[in-house]
């Protein structure tokens, strides 16, 4: 059986992945997949807990967050045509008109 | 007994006329505006001689509680009025000679723009005083006294777009302040003391007090402050410099309240006090001797003024002094007495000087007058009436009166020689002073210019402080000097009327047997000494008197010398006399004194420490800088919000790892 603490550093390598990715890229679409990314880090790490501990709710608790993450996308991609529709543009930088 | 439960009408109706013609007398023609100011004063005049009329000395007081004010435990206060013999001598004066000022001022004040105002004010001020005199409680005597003031304040400050003006409405309204303080804690004292401030009350409480230190500490105390808020309002050292200046108010103002009425205001409350005063020596020998040294002290500055009302302003002020010595002496009614003589002679006096300015275009210099009396016949007979009267030849009025306080002032128990040497300097000064506005008015040629320009622009140029009748301009020219018309000189005959037989009242002691109940408390010491003393004190008393009227005569005989017989001689004596005369002549400095002494640094120290100090170093300060460092806060906190996506992220990963961090050091310790 795989240690439980191989499940737990692969989730926080791709939280921090999707930390680095959120910071880093200015394509919203990217910013996007890594907020992904960090649920799925985290999804991962409350599994590998649910399956040690033999605890039906991390899973219940897993299948909460993808549930809400694909509502989320679905607003999301909606905010995000919109957004390239009037600005032209997927850009983070240049999507600052609310800037003082 | 039904007309004295409607005592409260007197004051209100001339506050109905300030109403009306206050508010609509803009749009009122002048015909109008008279009217009702005439039918609202000429009112109360009239009740008051119905209640005169009906007034019996048995049944008096009469009292009439119009609503309750203050209810507050077993402390009181309502609406009262309040009529005895005192009350009824002042709403006499009051009414009477203030309605005969009013007539004058329709004729007076006829060409003024804003006559409805001055009607307005002058029926306030009679609403006010009537309040003052004929109050139950010393709340509502106070209201009166305030009023009075503000009344004052308005009618000095009448032409307000000068400067000299406005500026004496405010002296009167600060100087009388002080007074007005010293009344409000001698109040406090009473309510502390006394648990009311209705006068049956208070007195009667007096009248049980124990005669020890204590309690005559206690009395001497309100007695002082009473005395102080008296100086204010009734124009005694130290507080009589507002009165002098008050005369930069159109003339009728100053006869109705800066001589007759409102002045005499602290003459009254302290007679009205005089239970208070009985049992307090100290507080007495004290208004004794403010009152003889004011009497004096005034007398010798009017020697020296050449300005024909503030010569009778200092006149007034030496005749209040008087008053003073009478009430602190203990001779109230003899006070009153002379209240009420000065109340016609020198209103009458008021009057008359005011019809001379009318006459000769504004003018208030007796330098530039003279030879008066041809051009105005009336305004001179009656204005020697008044001049004989207040020297105090006999049989007239002042006669009367001015020669009881001397003989109270010399034989009553708390008098002394001293008051009554003084008293007679002050009178021989007096009679000086008087009959040198006289001749220099009314003798000899006419100094003034032709037209009435010539004679305003000189007066501009040579003192500029003196020109006080900016709105004399009466349209029509003033070449010659001419008489008043007729409703001014009406009121001018019948207080000469007065002026002539009012003394007569006091024939007899007649005039102190009415007002005895009122002064009870000391009247039975006084009466009882009187008649020890009457069959050794009638000589005595008929030598003082000769002496006052030599020494009056003293004073005319002196006065013809130098202004009629000599007139190069008083320029020569000014001269020898140099620094005395230029000190009297300047008053003795007495408003340089207090304006180095008081106003000064008051004014310094305002400046420097509380508006640049205090107002502007912590109050503005604090708040500037409140709103400085809010602004510099969150300047800097702004760039936080810098709308770009990524660095909101990166705040978030930030405190994310904070707060990550700082649960990682918790646990591990």
């Amino acid at each position: 059986m795989v240690p439980l603490s191989y499940y737990l550093v692969l989730g926080g390598i791709l939280f921090v992945c999707g930390v680095l990715g959120f910071l880093i890229k200015r394509n919203i679409i990217t910013i996007f997949m890594s907020i992904e990314l960090m649920l799925n880090g985290v999804n991962l790490s409350f599994v590998a807990y649910a399956a040690q501990w033999h605890a039906l709710s991390g899973q219940v608790f897993v299948f909460f967050v993808m549930v809400v993450a694909a509502a989320e996308a679905a607003v999301g991609l909606a905010i995000i045509i919109a957004v390239y529709r009037t600005r032209e543009t997927l850009n983070v930088d240049q999507v600052n008109l609310l800037k003082l | 007994m039904t007309l004295y439960s409607y005592l409260w009408l007197v004051p209100l109706l001339p506050l109905i006329g300030a109403t009306i013609n206050g508010f609509f007398g803009r749009r009122f023609s002048k015909t109008a505006v008279t009217t009702v100011a005439l039918v609202f004063s000429g009112a109360a005049f009239a009740m008051a001689l119905c209640l005169a009329a009906g007034f019996s000395s048995a049944s008096a007081p009469y009292s009439c509680d119009l609503a309750h004010w203050i209810r507050s435990g077993s402390f009181q206060v309502d609406y009262s009025f309040y009529l005895d013999q005192l009350s009824l001598v002042m709403l006499l004066v009051v009414t009477g000679v203030g309605f005969l000022i009013h007539i004058y001022s329709v004729g007076y004040m006829w060409e003024d723009e804003s006559f409805y105002r001055f009607m307005a004010y002058l029926n306030l001020f009679m609403f006010f005083m009537l309040t003052l005199v004929l109050a139950k409680n010393y709340l509502v005597m106070f209201i009166g006294w305030e009023g009075v003031g503000l009344a004052s304040y308005l009618l000095i400050g009448f032409w307000f777009t000068k400067d000299s003006a406005a500026s004496a409405g405010k002296k009167a309204f600060i100087v009388n302040r002080i007074g007005d303080f010293g009344f409000l804690i001698a109040l406090f004292l009473m309510i502390k003391h006394f648990g009311s401030l209705d006068f049956t009350t208070v007195f009667a409480a007096v009248r049980q007090m124990p005669t020890g230190a204590a309690s005559v500490g206690t009395l001497t105390a309100i007695g002082l402050l009473l005395m102080v808020g008296a100086a204010g309002k009734s124009a005694q050292i130290p507080l009589y410099v507002w009165l002098p200046d008050a005369m930069e108010g159109p003339t009728p103002v100053s006869a109705l309240i800066h001589a007759a009425t409102m002045v005499t205001a602290g003459v009254y409350m302290v007679s009205r006090s005089s239970a208070i005063f009985d049992r307090a020596p100290a507080a007495m020998t004290v208004v004794a001797i403010i009152g003889t040294l004011t009497a004096l002290f005034a007398a010798t500055i009017g020697i020296a003024q050449t300005d024909i009302k503030k010569v009778l302003a200092y006149s007034t002020v030496s005749q209040l002094g008087y008053m003073f010595m009478a009430c602190g002496v203990g001779a109230f009614s003899a006070g009153i007495f002379h209240l009420m003589t000065h109340a016609f002679f020198k209103g009458l006096l008021f009057l008359a000087a005011g019809s001379v300015i009318h006459g000769i275009g504004g003018e208030q210099d007796m330098r530039k007058m003279g030879g008066l009396r041809h051009y105005m016949p009336w305004t001179f007979w009656t204005m020697t009436i008044a001049t004989f009267t207040i020297a105090g030849f006999p049989p007239l009025a002042a006669y009367f009166s001015k020669d009881e306080i001397l003989w109270k002032a010399y034989s009553s128990p708390n008098g002394s020689w001293v008051y009554w040497l003084i008293g007679v300097i002050t009178a021989f000064i007096t009679s000086f002073y008087m009959f040198r506005l006289w001749f220099l008015t009314f003798f000899g040629d006419y100094r003034g210019g032709t037209t009435a320009h010539d004679v305003k622009h000189d007066s501009a140029d040579a003192h500029g402080s003196h020109d006080q009748h900016g709105h004399d301009d009466h349209g029509h020219g003033h070449g010659e000097p001419h008489e008043s018309p007729w409703v001014m000189l009406g009121p001018l005959v019948i207080l000469a009327i007065l002026s002539v037989v009012g003394g007569w009242v006091g024939i007899g002691g007649r005039f102190e047997h009415f007002l005895a109940p009122v002064f009870q408390s000391g009247a039975g010491a006084e009466l009882a000494h009187e008649t020890a003393g009457e069959a050794a004190g009638a000589g005595t008393e008929t030598l003082l008197m000769l002496i006052s009227v030599g020494a009056a005569l003293l004073g005319l005989l002196l006065a013809w010398t130098l202004y009629l017989r000599r007139p190069e001689l008083p320029a020569r004596i000014a001269t020898s006399l140099g620094g005395l005369y230029r000190t009297v002549a300047n008053k003795y400095y007495i408003d340089e004194i207090y304006a180095a002494l008081f106003v000064k640094p008051l004014i310094e120290g305002s400046t420097t420490i509380l508006w640049h100090g205090v107002d502007q170093g912590v109050i503005d300060a604090s708040v500037n800088e409140s709103a400085h460092a809010a602004r510099e806060a969150s300047d800097a906190a702004r760039h936080m919000q810098s709308g770009n996506l990524r660095s909101y992220a990166g705040w978030i990963a930030a405190g994310g790892a904070v707060v990550i961090a700082y649960m990682v050091w918790v646990g591990v310790r």
